[in-house]
């Protein structure tokens, strides 16, 4: 089952590889992982999404609580929570095309951001599924190349993973 | 007061109270061992390779329950020393490696002698540090030694460019000091959780202890021997965590596991409430997981919450220090009735006492040809079981572990987890430095013993006698067993057709030699060796072929064991 997990680290350097080390070493996978500095920088929150049994993934988060550059550690599947995900397309799309293409963008209320001649770079957001129909129905209009944040995440109600 | 890197390393290690220092200069470290030069509070010993400095540390920690302090040089010298990290890290051993690195400027240009020290190292310690900025060193050295000690213990690897050693910052004694926000290991139990221990104590008829390398860590023996008296209990031990509970004490029916008595292994099997303390379910121990203790409830005392229920699953974890958590569990029993309400053990002893007298450790003596268990006996016997006993890996460490029973901790050093060759010798030189006055024996095998045997240079140098007992056989005995077991006696490259003279080669480092054939001078050979001044090989040609019992063959229930 796939578990999202939010990672309150010191930002200091090698951080980032000691958790992805820790991944590889333990043979736990990583489907996605985003990570930015928060607050004043001192911090950086990662984003991981991971597959596993209950009981993997307990090992997971206390492996990462035991790092010792990691603050804070929770597994967002325990709690109600929003997620987000950020794509985006670029179309190679000529006369007939454009029309459709900038239809379907409007139908997952996504934004053109870059538009020439021949192209578009349409931003998407919202859930992975959400992300998934949008992009399918592109593919088969000219899909030149796609990128994606992987989710960011956070718990629902008062209570935050930076100040408890 | 301003002072340079190489200054300030060396104010923090006195700061720090380290006064042993095992390691080998290069070109990184030069400032740093002029400073040690200059420090007459320091004693640094050059070891002949960076893997008997750190081998040598550990030793030192293990023996002393001191953080180990290591230094080497950038490059070849780092990488030397991993063995000897992850060795550290395997059996939670407190441990400071401070390493060279090139410049600054040049880190990431293939500089001469530069290995990136801190990727190649971060999964074999407990954290690592590459200090870019001289005003950071004194905090990350605190740092290191504070991380390197508490909560479960290992080794903590910082690494220094050498322009860091010679810029200078502002150093104050901080006596140690650190603030670490994101570090703050568990000391004391979970209340409600050591409650709930005694409901299972109370209702358990068949409870056994089974201890580990967490006791020995925690300085918890004392502990430990209350909490099992209370009980009434028998109590098996791990290897690493033996001599934490006598092993003369009536209760203790030896170690589990892999090798370990019939009636450890069969009590474990049997009981039906498992207390395990500072142990962690290694797969040496529980042999086939889902048949492992499969009619017990689980108590696990363990500062680690990640060695919970990571190999079995736990029914009641209690994640704290052993010694506070035991003193805890031991007042509430001390002050409840738990003496009338525990259940009655007589039939669970007498059941332990029936799988004791298959006396699953006798061996057949022979006249003519030296059992190798009976050199052990004979060394547990001369040196009156009051030596500090160290070893090597392979057949001879499992016999020195069934043969040498240990009745205090910290006497007792052997690799357990990373299972390293060439550990001992290093090692019983850390402790004997450590322990001028002690006796040590180490008990190697002769493929051990090549392993680190330039290490004999730096025992005369230092003037550090020890004991050496080669148990040998000509083969690499541990191997051979698996493959005479396993794979029709075919001996596959584990055949030592040629080992060296031991006798000359002591006396090429100026130590004493002495060999045995006949186990009618094994006796005299070891009194000999007792009595000589200085470093003494004393080569046992042992029965080749002789086997250790019992053994669970890997992937089998622990009661499916092998016996002789
Ligand atoms: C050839 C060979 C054969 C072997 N055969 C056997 C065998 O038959 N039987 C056997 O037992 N072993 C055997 N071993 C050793 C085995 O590989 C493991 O090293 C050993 O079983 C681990 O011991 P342990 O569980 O006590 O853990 P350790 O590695 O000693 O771990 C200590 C545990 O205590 C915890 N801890 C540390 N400090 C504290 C504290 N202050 N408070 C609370 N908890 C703390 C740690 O978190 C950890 O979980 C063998 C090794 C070799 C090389
Ligand atoms: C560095 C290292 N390499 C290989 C092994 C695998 N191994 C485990 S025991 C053993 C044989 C040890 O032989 P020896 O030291 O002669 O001891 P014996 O088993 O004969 O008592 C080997 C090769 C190991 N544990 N460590």
């Amino acid at each position: 089952m796939k578990h999202i997990i939010s990672v309150l680290v010191e930002n200091e350097s090698g951080v980032l590889s000691r958790v992805a080390g820790l991944f590889s070493a333990r043979g736990f996978n990583i489907e996605s992982l985003t990570v930015a500095p928060v607050d004043d920088g001192k911090q950086s929150r990662i984003t991981l999404v991971t597959i596993g049994n209950d009981q993997i993934v307990e090992q997971i988060t206390k492996q990462l609580n035991k790092l010792i550059p990691v603050i804070r550690v929770a597994n967002l599947n325990e709690r109600a929570h929003v997620e987000r995900e950020l794509m985006l397309v670029k179309v190679a799309a000529e006369q007939e095309n454009r029309a459709e293409v900038l239809r379907i963008a409007d139908i997952f209320r996504s934004r053109v951001i870059d538009a020439t001649t021949s192209s578009f770079i349409i931003e998407v957001t919202g859930n992975s599924r959400k992300l998934d129909a949008c992009y399918n129905l592109l593919q088969p209009l000219g899909v030149v190349e796609m990128v994606r944040t992987g989710k960011v995440a956070m718990s629902r109600g008062e209570k935050g993973l930076e100040k408890r | 007061m301003k002072l340079t890197g190489a200054e300030i390393i060396v104010k923090c290690l006195q700061e720090l109270n380290a006064k042993t220092v095992f390691g080998y200069p290069g070109g990184s470290v030069l400032n740093i061992y002029d400073e040690i030069y200059k420090c007459d509070t320091l004693t640094h010993v050059l070891t002949r390779h960076e893997q008997g400095a750190v081998h040598a540390a550990d030793g030192y920690a293990r023996a002393t329950g001191e953080v180990g302090v290591v230094l080497v040089t950038s490059g070849p010298g780092a990488t030397n020393a991993v063995t000897g990290l992850a060795t550290a890290h395997m059996d939670s051993i407190p441990m400071v490696c401070l390493s060279g690195q090139v410049p600054s400027a040049l880190i990431g240009n293939d500089a001469f002698q530069e290995a990136d020290t801190v990727g190649i190292t971060r999964s074999c310690t407990k954290h690592n540090y590459l200090v870019k900025d001289v005003t950071q060193l004194a905090r990350v050295i605190r740092e290191a030694f504070y991380i390197a000690r508490t909560g479960r213990p290992g080794p903590v690897l910082v690494d220094i460019p050498k322009d860091v050693t010679s810029n200078v910052a502002d150093y104050e004694d901080m006596g140690g000091k650190v603030d670490i926000p994101s570090y703050k290991p568990k000391v004391r139990g979970h209340r409600r959780q050591i409650a709930r221990a005694y409901d299972y104590l109370v209702r358990a008829e068949r409870p056994m202890i089974y201890t580990g390398g967490g006791v020995i860590l925690a300085n918890a023996s004392k502990e430990l021997a209350t909490f099992a008296h209370i009980i009434g209990a028998p109590l098996t031990s791990t290897l690493m965590g033996l001599g934490g509970f006598p092993a003369s004490d009536t209760q203790f029916v030896g170690m589990l596991g892999m090798h370990g008595t019939y009636e450890a292994n069969m009590g474990v099997s049997r009981c039906d409430l498992l207390i395990a303390i500072g142990a962690r379910f290694d797969d040496r121990v529980t042999g086939k997981i889902d048949e492992f203790a499969p009619d017990a409830k689980i108590i696990h005392i363990d500062v680690d919450p990640t060695s919970i229920s990571k190999n079995v699953t736990v029914d009641l974890p209690v994640v704290g220090d052993i010694k506070h958590v035991l003193k805890e569990l031991n007042h509430q029993l001390e002050n409840s009735e738990f003496d009338k309400q525990k259940q009655d053990y007589t039939a669970w002893w007498s059941e332990i006492d029936a799988w004791r007298k298959r006396d699953c450790l006798a061996f057949p003596q022979s006249d003519d040809v030296i059992q190798p268990q009976y050199v052990i006996q004979q060394l547990h016997e001369l040196t009156k079981g009051e030596s500090i006993l160290v070893t090597d890996v392979g057949q001879h460490q499992m016999w020195a572990a069934q043969y040498y029973p240990q009745e205090a901790p910290r006497r007792w050093l052997t690799s357990g987890g990373l299972g390293t060759m060439g550990y001992g010798l290093p090692a019983a030189m850390g402790a004997k430095m450590a322990f001028p006055d002690e006796p040590v024996v180490l008990v190697s095998g002769e493929g051990s013993f090549q392993m680190n045997i330039q290490e004999m240079a730096t025992l005369m140098q230092y003037n550090l006698p020890i004991k050496i007992a080669i148990i040998n056989n000509n083969f690499l005995g541990m191997v051979r067993q698996w493959q005479e077991f396993f794979y029709e006696s075919r001996y596959a490259e584990s055949d030592m057709t040629f080992t060296p003279d031991f006798i000359k080669l002591a006396q090429a480092y100026s130590a004493t030699g002495f060999r045995a054939s006949k186990p009618s001078e094994v006796g005299p050979t070891i009194k000999k060796a007792l009595e000589t001044e200085g470093t003494v090989i004393m080569d046992f040609r042992v029965n080749r072929e002789a086997n250790v019992y019992p053994m669970v063959p890997a992937g089998a229930a622990l009661n499916q064991m092998i016996l002789l």
